[in-house]
């Protein structure tokens, strides 16, 4: 359907990427926000918090992350699409409560404008060290999926689509932006409400006395969501739970339970998985980037393909999840491939892993506080194509 | 008919699903967990017959519980309930309750939960007002993990972690609510079955932080570790123990070991506006028209 | 039923009468309505159910006045009390007196 043209602003606008994160949210007409201050996300909130009054949104700043990630968790159960918005310290806090809104399959965001870290860090400066986080952060087994938008324009684009696909399936969306594209103002352009597509939440249409919570159809591999408040009597737990819910402490049902949190996604993931392709056939070296790392990359690879070498690019939209299918096909035909990111190696330990020795995996890490010096791309290229 | 037949002809298997509250309790997950002579089912039983009494819309009432003994609370409730995680059942309910203003949210979870891991949303919540009823039922002990010491065990009582008594200051409950802005605090125990019927009665149609503190016995616990009985010899205690004092001042009310427990109503400020009136009359006056609220059946968007 | 001074209006007020139903495999034997009964209509019973648990009996027929107090303070859900017409809790009465003359 078409999203609720209250929260729209449609228009060329002159924005940072927090705040074109913000106008994403409300035009992807999210109506509840609870969130904590941390730098540098805090203008996320801030500009949801002007305006989410004259919308029929509701703003709280809670006491911490903790309370925040449960109170988008809570509000995503009314029906109401809710997120959040956190950088790395906060992100480690709301870990719990992602993993509760995996395990009660809960459409919600999380945006992560990612800093220094560890620990407090560098605050005011950029980073891209929690992509294996988004991942892996909460405790045990399940899937979700992560974007990484590269300029305040994709911030906005890419959040409507955060809020869709984690209405699709069920699952918490973790957005990976980071300081630099979160502080960087950029022209933004928002189209009129009539032309942005938005997934509504989706009630289930059987009686309550025919309801299962986590019943899953035939045909589907999603369950079928009732609104809290609707006489639907359901209940829903953290606990490894059954089909109706209930929690059953077994290794048959834990199977199952997990089983599905994990394969809904990887069963889905040629439908998820999103990157931008560029110049890979019969090149050389790939360069596997995200982010605010992948604009700096181009002056290094076009430093490269000056010197003759064929670069190719995967730009990683949709990190998690990571698109092995496509790595493995290059892997076979390049010589190899060369991951820049602001952190000591995250994202490569996935392109090595699906290369599987068939091409060297090159990363060019960076501790945080800025960004790469495109040489060090443009040598490690070089390196690779010997 | 002679009257022996009669009799004989009563005395037919009686079916779980006659008991009066049957229609509340999730029937198919009976027997619960519970210990035998813990109080928690005292407690659901009270809660059930309140909302029974009061006639109100039972599709508009969401439990939330943590986690803990209590926590189960939600497992066995015939109502949209939500077993959420440790000390976040408040800001949960917060997030339910403001998504959907229309809807009565109770929060049932234990001592522990609720004032341990989760108070600092517990105390937040009652500052900013937030419209949610919170039932603490308090055992003095973290029950489900076997029996650690908890905020609110009293001195020198022994628990698995503080095996040669307690030596921290435990928490005045009634006390912590009332000074962080609750509407309404109460504290009975789960022996004083119709007051808390009648206080759930209460507090389920006021708006504002309600609070209401159940003492309850643990007896695999709390009760084994400091040899005091069972649940029964605990409700015995709470007979001849607790005294009724309306209206004291909750700074006096704390509980020593095996002393007496002050019980009672304590606040009731009907007048005092929640968080969402608060919200609301601000944005007015701030905004005027431009402002649009949320509806109370919540922000749920659709064709 | 003793009182120490006769009420006014003891001919107008009746006292209810009241039949207890057991769900005897839910008990767990705590004893709360034993204890709590202000009648004493209750006693925990020889028998056991199925998970080893002595249930409530009724010791005492007849003599149930519909409190409901062991409904209310039972924590399984176990026990509850019906309303018994006055023919019905004679006939409690008359098994009750056949009981103790046993």
């Amino acid at each position: 359907m078409k999203t609720d043209p209250a929260g729209v602003l449609t228009g060329a606008h002159y924005l940072d990427g927090d705040f074109a994160a913000g106008e994403g949210v409300m035009a992807a007409s999210c109506r509840f926000v609870a969130g904590y201050p941390i730098t540098p996300s805090t203008e996320v909130v801030e500009r949801i918090s002007r305006r989410f009054p004259m919308m029929g949104g509701t703003f709280i700043q809670m006491e911490d992350e903790m309370a925040s990630m449960a109170a988008v968790v809570g509000a995503s159960w009314t029906g109401t699409k809710a997120m959040t918005v956190t950088s790395g310290p906060g992100f480690s806090l709301m870990m719990e409560n992602i993993g509760l809104a995996a395990m009660m399959e809960t459409p919600c965001v999380v945006v992560n404008v990612q800093r220094g870290g560890p620990s407090t860090g560098l605050p005011t400066m950029t980073g891209q060290a929690d992509m294996m986080q988004a991942r892996w952060g909460s405790h045990g087994d399940y899937e979700l999926i992560s974007m990484s938008p590269k300029s305040p324009q994709e911030a906005f684009d890419l959040m409507i689509d955060a809020f869709n696909l984690s209405e699709i399936y069920r699952v918490p969306v973790m957005f990976m932006m980071d300081e630099c594209v979160g502080h960087m103002t950029e022209k933004v352009i928002i189209p009129p409400a009539e032309e942005i597509e938005i997934v509504p939440r989706k009630l289930t249409e059987k009686k309550p006395e025919d309801y299962w919570p986590y019943e899953l159809n035939s045909s589907d591999d999603i369950p079928e969501f009732a609104r809290a408040g609707d006489g639907y009597r359901f209940h829903s737990t953290g606990l490894t739970h059954d089909y109706r819910g209930y929690p059953e402490m077994s290794a048959e049902c834990q199977w199952n339970c997990v089983g599905h949190l994990v394969d809904k996604i990887r069963n889905n993931a040629d439908d998820i998985v999103r990157f931008e392709e560029e110049d890979t056939k019969g090149a050389d070296v790939v360069v596997v980037t995200y982010g605010i790392t992948a604009r700096v990359a181009r002056l290094g690879i076009e430093m490269a393909r000056k010197k003759g070498i064929k670069v190719g690019v995967i730009r990683l939209i949709i990190v998690w999840p990571f698109p092995e299918k496509r790595i493995r096909e290059l892997a076979g035909k390049v010589k190899g491939f060369v991951v820049p990111e602001i952190n000591y190696g995250q994202v490569i330990l996935e392109v090595e892993r699906c290369a599987a020795g068939r091409a060297q995996a090159i990363g060019v890490p960076h501790p945080g506080g800025g960004v790469h010096d495109p040489n060090t791309i443009f040598e490690a290229i070089v390196g690779a194509a010997k | 008919m002679s009257t022996e037949a009669e009799a004989q002809v009563e005395r037919k298997e009686v079916q779980a699903e006659d008991h009066p509250v049957a229609p509340f309790i999730r029937m198919d997950r009976m027997p619960h967990i519970w210990c035998p002579t813990c109080g928690i089912g005292t407690v659901v039983k009270c809660y059930a017959t309140a909302l029974d009494n009061l006639k109100i819309d039972l599709d508009k009432v969401v439990i939330v519980s943590g986690i803990g003994c209590t926590g189960r609370v939600a497992g066995y409730m015939n109502l949209d309930a939500f077993h959420t995680t440790h000390g976040r059942a408040v800001p949960f309910a917060t997030g339910l309750k403001l998504g959907r203003p229309e809807l009565n949210v109770t929060v049932f979870s234990g001592d522990g939960d609720l004032s341990g891991i989760g108070g600092n949303h517990f105390i937040h919540s009652a500052r900013r007002h937030t419209d949610i009823l919170v039932i603490l039922v308090n055992n003095f002990i973290y029950a489900m993990t076997g029996g650690q010491n908890a905020p609110t065990t009293p001195l020198e009582a022994i628990s698995s972690t503080m095996p040669y008594g307690n030596f921290e200051p435990p928490f005045n409950l009634p006390h912590l609510a009332a000074s962080c802005g609750a509407s309404y605090v109460a504290r009975w125990t789960a022996l004083h079955i119709r007051r808390v019927t009648k206080a759930f009665e209460e507090a389920l149609v006021r708006k504002g932080f309600r609070f209401i503190e159940i003492i309850a016995p643990c007896s695999t616990l709390y009760a084994r570790r400091n040899k005091l009985g069972t649940g029964l010899n605990l409700m015995q205690f709470y007979h001849d123990n607790a005294e009724i004092q309306h209206g004291v001042d909750t700074r006096d009310i704390d509980i020593a070991f095996q002393e007496k427990i002050v019980c009672g109503k304590f606040v009731d400020d009907e007048e005092q506006t929640t968080f969402i009136e608060n919200m609301h009359a601000h944005y007015e006056r701030v905004l005027g028209d431009k402002y649009v609220p949320m509806p109370p059946e919540g922000g749920w968007i659709h064709e | 039923m003793k009182y120490w001074r006769k009420p006014l209006d003891l001919d107008q007020v009746t006292v209810p009468h009241g039949d207890v139903m057991i769900i005897t495999e839910r008990c767990k034997g705590c004893g709360f309505c034993v204890e709590y009964c202000p009648k004493g209509v209750l006693e925990l019973s020889e028998e056991f159910n199925r998970k080893g648990y002595h249930p409530p009996k009724v010791v005492k027929h007849g003599e149930c006045v519909n409190c409901n107090l062991c409904e209310m303070i039972c924590p399984d859900f176990a026990i509850f009390s019906v309303e018994l017409s006055e023919s019905d809790a004679a006939g409690s009465a008359a098994e009750q007196k056949k009981e103790d003359s046993n």
